[in-house]
């Protein structure tokens, strides 16, 4: 079974900037993958690599083993970062769900009784059915989420790359989110997603990705998060607090300094 | 009353004016739609002095006034793409620039005293004289191309306009969608310069549109309340625009910012009396507790 992402010395950027190179990397097929890193280091470029739409500069970039790019097979499902949406723009929560859809070949613009049901179906699952004709604007963050993870998935796609799903959503909803996925993991889906909050993936996600214009290391959280890794990636001031089998990672406050270990 | 409403109908003039200012509202309003949600209002503004400066030079090769229009609308349309797709100079920054230098190559034209056998003024200030048989056959191709384009592509160019990057992940040529967006555009903005006038366009495109978001959350009712209004504000500005002996391009949008008025007003009030009963709602909740 061919991995679900493979780049083979692959480097991208914008024009003359270059914002990784010879970047080799594997995601096996039905894996759960969180990419960590600080704030423009190119993690957004990653999975613009990945989706095809941001070609690589050189290197070879397969997904599910064919070259990377925009297809509406449904192979690749795609959650933005929402702090990009026009949450003003005049859609409701199905029409959202449904523009999943709108890449299949069909005449008419307004839904098939198929789609219809298809879209139903998912909201049903997903648990946004009673706000499905609600402006999107006029729904929590949680249901938001919800809402374009559930476009994401309208195809049945093989591969979910999400663009920090876990930002701008309090901590229950992050650990609904986060839970949500895995279930969706569990069915064969293999998912991709990048965040900032650390500790949130150290406690849901089975493998972490360090990246900082390349990689840096990946693992289990357990063996990734130390400060070695922590520091390279960062660039220091990051703290782990170890209890058990448990742990937080935190900033090395002057305030509230914390023991390393 | 009715007598009132059909006695200009007797002109022939007014009968092109009317037909023509009622299928621009269409094609404005659909396309104005597009427009505001692309945050693009300004583009109308500069391609429509870029179409002018074609039509001048249009003129000065003895093309036809609409082909000069149309292939300098494109042309900046096509420019101010490219110039802005590195990211490097900004949107509103390119419109200024290449429409701007084609408005300018028209009135230099112009000021160099060359005789034309059309005046420009109507283009620049809307006319309802100066609509032929042949501007309206050229308006009525417009309009129906426009309805038949977004009718068949309304999900692609709504998921482009909705969320461009997304779109292009899910297989939505969003290139061909912005090409198919910006000669929409150009057509209606040549399809609409005798009649609105090159000075009003921008309004033309983006009031009802507008107007329309202010009633509905709903995209698809949005285009249709849009092209709705579009049309109501032609054909009521045409008539008031013989009434009061005015230039139709500047009383059909006035009609058309007065509706806007009018709309923004009443869903003022409404969400007022809404807040009003939530926080009511909200005090008697306290009061029981």
């Amino acid at each position: 079974m061919s991995p679900a992402v493979c780049l083979t010395d692959v480097t991208a950027g914008y024009g003359q900037q270059v914002v990784f190179s010879d970047l080799s990397l594997e995601i096996g097929a039905g894996k759960f993958v969180g990419i960590v890193g600080p704030t423009g280091c190119g993690k957004t470029t990653l999975l613009r690599t990945i989706l095809g739409t941001q070609p690589a500069l050189s290197g070879q970039v397969l997904v599910n083993g064919r070259e990377a790019r925009p297809a509406p097979t449904g192979t690749i499902g795609y959650v933005p970062q929402l702090g990009t949406v026009d949450w003003n723009f005049p859609v409701t929560v199905e029409e959202v769900i449904m523009m999943g859809l709108y890449a299949n070949k069909r005449i008419f613009p307004w839904p098939s009784k198929k789609e219809r049901e298809i879209v139903h179906d998912l909201a049903d699952r997903l648990g946004i059915y009673s706000c499905l004709h609600d402006h999107i604007s006029n729904t929590s963050g949680g249901q938001r989420q919800r809402a374009f993870l559930a476009r994401a998935l309208v195809n049945n796609p093989a591969l979910l790359i999400l663009d920090e799903p876990t930002s701008g959503v309090d901590i229950k909803t992050q650990h609904q989110i986060l839970h949500l996925l895995a279930d969706i993991n569990t069915q064969g889906v293999t998912i991709v997603l990048t965040t900032h909050d650390l500790n949130a993936v150290a406690s849901h996600l089975p493998w972490i990705i360090c990246f900082n214009n390349g990689l840096i290391a990946q693992g289990h959280p357990r063996d990734i998060f130390t400060n070695d890794i922590l520091d390279k990636t960062y660039g220091g001031d990051i703290v782990i607090v170890k209890h058990d089998d448990h742990f937080l990672i935190t900033n090395n406050s002057p305030l509230y300094p914390a023991t390393q270990n | 009353m009715i007598d009132f409403l059909l006695e200009p109908l007797g002109y022939e003039f007014f009968r092109h004016g009317l037909l023509a200012a009622l299928m621009v509202g269409v094609s404005c309003g659909l396309i104005g739609t597009y427009v505001i949600l692309r945050g693009m209002s300004y583009v109308g503004h500069g391609l429509s002095h870029a179409a002018f400066g074609g039509a001048v030079v249009g003129f000065t090769f003895n093309l036809n006034f609409y082909a000069g229009a149309g292939a300098m609308g494109l042309l900046s349309a096509l420019l101010i793409n490219r110039v802005t797709r590195s990211g490097r100079i900004k949107l509103d920054a390119a419109i200024g620039i290449v429409t701007t230098a084609m408005f300018a190559l028209g009135i230099v034209i112009i000021s160099q005293g060359t005789s034309f056998n059309q005046s420009f003024e109507a283009a620049l200030f809307g006319n309802i004289l100066g609509i032929g048989e042949d501007d309206l056959l050229i308006i009525s191709l417009v309009t129906i191309a426009t309805l038949t384009i977004i009718f068949l592509l309304y999900r692609p160019l709504l998921f482009s306009t909705f969320d461009n990057e997304a779109a292009k992940v899910f297989g939505i040529k969003t290139d061909v969608m912005q090409l198919v967006f910006s000669v929409l555009l150009t057509l209606a903005i040549i399809a609409s310069m005798n009649i609105v006038g090159v000075t009003m366009i921008a309004a033309a495109l983006i009031t009802p549109a507008a107007t329309a978001r202010l009633m509905t959350d709903s995209f698809g009712r949005m285009l249709i309340y849009s092209l709705t209004i579009g049309a109501v504000s032609g054909v009521v500005g045409i008539y008031l625009s013989y009434i009061f002996n005015t230039a139709s391009g500047a009383t059909i949008v006035l009609f058309g910012a007065l509706l806007f008025c009018l709309i923004w007003f009443v869903k003022s009030i409404q969400e007022g009396m809404l807040m009003r009963q939530r926080r009511s709602g909200k005090a008697d909740l306290i009061s029981t507790k």
